[in-house]
């Protein structure tokens, strides 16, 4: 099960997807118990933005069949808060981290990039651009060319391996990646949440705070897989799968669609072990399958 | 401190009480919860039903919890009113639920809220008096006061008396079908009047019109008061960022990690959007 991203050691191939798994309230709730049973071989921070973000107003979750629409807003303490006071936390957890950040312009992209790869505690960054490039207006994971020119900046900052977050809220995946893998990205890694709304019974008023959210959970796995699939296609770079995945199959389901890696976002939230179990189950599932 | 991940529990029974069901569990391997905490709940079978609800685990304050013989028995009281409720209604002794927890920030005892307090005023309101039960069985095993005023709104909309025993509690219902015509807080606010407003401290829990109404009561009358809200929580333990609570001072706490119970001054307002449905 032992394998490998981007030249980083990982015990096996389940990680978090961004945003799904705060380490530090998590060890408040769960105690040392947390790093002793970690479920996941590296942890990937929730993003981080420039300046401080308090996030979207409430409500901010809606419950659909099999999944969930969250409408969050980035809420994180900003690059010098994270350095500050979230990064000596996250460095005790017993593996490697990612740390998650999107910026709105190639500078801010850029002082991101800068303040945290030169830390020793990460291992490497994910890109989420998942948001518009305010001097463009066009959102970065949309377009094969914001894509290629935000690398080609980013990519000389630093040695570390840098994950491009791809949106699935596109017609075609594809291009974007392969933009990303030549201008440099090691990795790629999909789906972010699907677009979606979600309407006040009572009111028939937009339910969530932010109007509209992004769906998860099992409601979106077959997407997440025909993207995956697509992805792994056509470049050579590892892909970081997720969407959905909820048992060691779903898992082995993703790595049989050309992913290398594994995340689990929204089944933690039922489950705050998930991670670990899935990596069990997929390890019976891949004997299994080559039993 | 909880275990870390979920675990599986066996019903041991699931009995009414007024308009409302009170479920209990087994728990083997978890600590006593202090009262105010909470657990996410999801039944073994029936989770994600014909409709694919309920999906997420389900936050639940703790009604009682005494240890017995080889773990922790809790109380859950709870109202069928969507997927999640109806079918944790509907478990059977023998039932697996799953459970994690205990999770969250419990009361604080009243010389703790407020210096000076000596006693304790609960405040209830419908499906919202179940944290009150338990703290009212901790205060009172801690030799502190408490004085009890429950809230209905109608006789279907009532219950979990059984968990508050021999003792004296005084009781509201909109329909006036028991005790007080009107609103709990119309209690509140009469006994707020008296010598007890200066040696007390408040605790609430239920509907977030209730809530606020409590908030702002003490507020005006220089009373310190805790109160239990409820948010949509996906996760329970901080991880989904779900459960927003605008704070007086800007910006959001998480509900799941940062309370459920919160002092009325952290808040801006208890009717927080989305909380209570």
């Amino acid at each position: 099960m032992e394998t490998e991203l981007c030249g980083i050691h990982l015990r096996h191939p389940v990680i978090n997807g961004s945003g799904t798994f705060d380490a530090i309230a998590a060890r408040r709730a769960f105690g040392d118990a947390l790093l002793d049973e970690f479920p996941f071989s590296a942890f990937v921070s929730k993003t981080i933005t420039p300046e401080p973000r308090s996030g979207n107003p409430p409500p901010r979750l809606w419950e659909t069949p099999s999944g969930l629409i969250n409408s969050i807003g980035l809420p994180n303490k900003g690059l010098d808060g994270f350095l500050e006071h979230d990064l000596p936390q996250l460095a005790e957890l017993p593996v490697p981290l990612i740390v998650s950040v999107m910026g709105t312009s190639h500078d801010e992209f850029a002082r991101l990039v800068d303040g945290v790869a030169g830390r020793e505690e990460v291992a490497a960054l994910e890109l989420n651009v998942s948001c518009p490039n305010v001097e463009s207006g066009l959102i970065v994971g949309e377009s094969p060319e914001e894509a290629r020119s935000l690398l080609q900046v980013l990519r000389p900052l630093t040695e570390k391996p840098l994950l491009v977050k791809l949106t699935p809220n596109i017609a075609n995946p594809v291009p974007v990646a392969v933009a990303a893998e030549g201008a440099g990205a090691d990795a790629v890694s999909l789906i972010n949440t699907l677009r979606a709304v979600a309407f006040d019974p009572d009111s028939g008023d937009r339910w969530l705070g932010g109007g509209t959210g992004g769906l998860s959970g099992p409601a979106v796995r077959a997407v997440a897989l025909a993207q995956v699939h697509a992805v792994a296609e056509a470049v050579s770079i590892p892909v970081v799968a997720m969407g959905g995945i909820s048992s060691g199959r779903d898992a082995a389901e993703m790595l049989r669609a050309g992913a290398r890696i594994v995340a689990v976002g929204t089944e933690s939230f039922r489950d705050p072990a998930a991670g670990s179990r899935i990596a069990v189950e997929l390890g019976g599932e891949l004997a299994r399958i080559s039993g | 401190m909880a275990p870390f991940g979920r675990r599986l529990c066996e019903v041991t029974c699931n009995l009414p009480s007024g308009g409302y069901r009170i479920f209990s569990v087994l728990d083997r391997a978890g600590p006593e919860p202090a009262a105010g905490q909470f657990y996410m709940l999801a039944a073994d079978s029936g989770w994600g039903g014909e409709q694919g609800r309920p999906y997420l685990a389900r936050a639940f304050s703790v009604a009682d919890a005494e240890r017995e013989g080889t773990g922790v028995r809790l109380d859950f009281l709870v109202q069928a009113v969507g997927p999640g409720t109806s079918r944790l209604a509907a478990l059977e002794p023998g039932d697996g639920l799953w459970i994690h927890g205990p999770l969250g920030r419990p009361f604080a005892g009243p010389s703790d809220v407020a210096p000076g307090a000596a006693g304790a005023i609960l405040v209830g309101g419908g499906i919202g008096v179940a944290p009150l039960a338990l703290w009212r069985r901790r205060l009172l095993r801690a030799g502190i006061p408490a004085r009890v005023l429950l809230g209905f709104r109608d006789r279907p909309n009532s219950g979990g008396l059984d968990l508050f025993d021999c003792g004296e509690i005084r009781l509201a219902s909109e329909d006036g079908h028991t005790g007080h015509r009107g609103y709990v807080t119309d209690l509140l606010a009469v006994l707020l009047e008296g010598d007890v407003a200066r040696t007390g401290a408040v605790y609430a829990c239920g509907p977030p019109a209730m809530l606020e109404a409590v908030r702002v009561l003490c507020a005006d009358r220089g009373v310190a008061c805790e109160l239990a809200l409820e948010a949509p929580m996906a996760c329970g333990f901080g991880a989904c960022f779900g459960c927003a609570i605008p704070l007086s001072d800007g910006g959001y706490m998480r509900l799941c990690v940062d309370g459920p119970v919160v002092r009325g001054e952290e808040i801006e307002t208890a009717l927080v959007p989305g909380s209570g449905h």
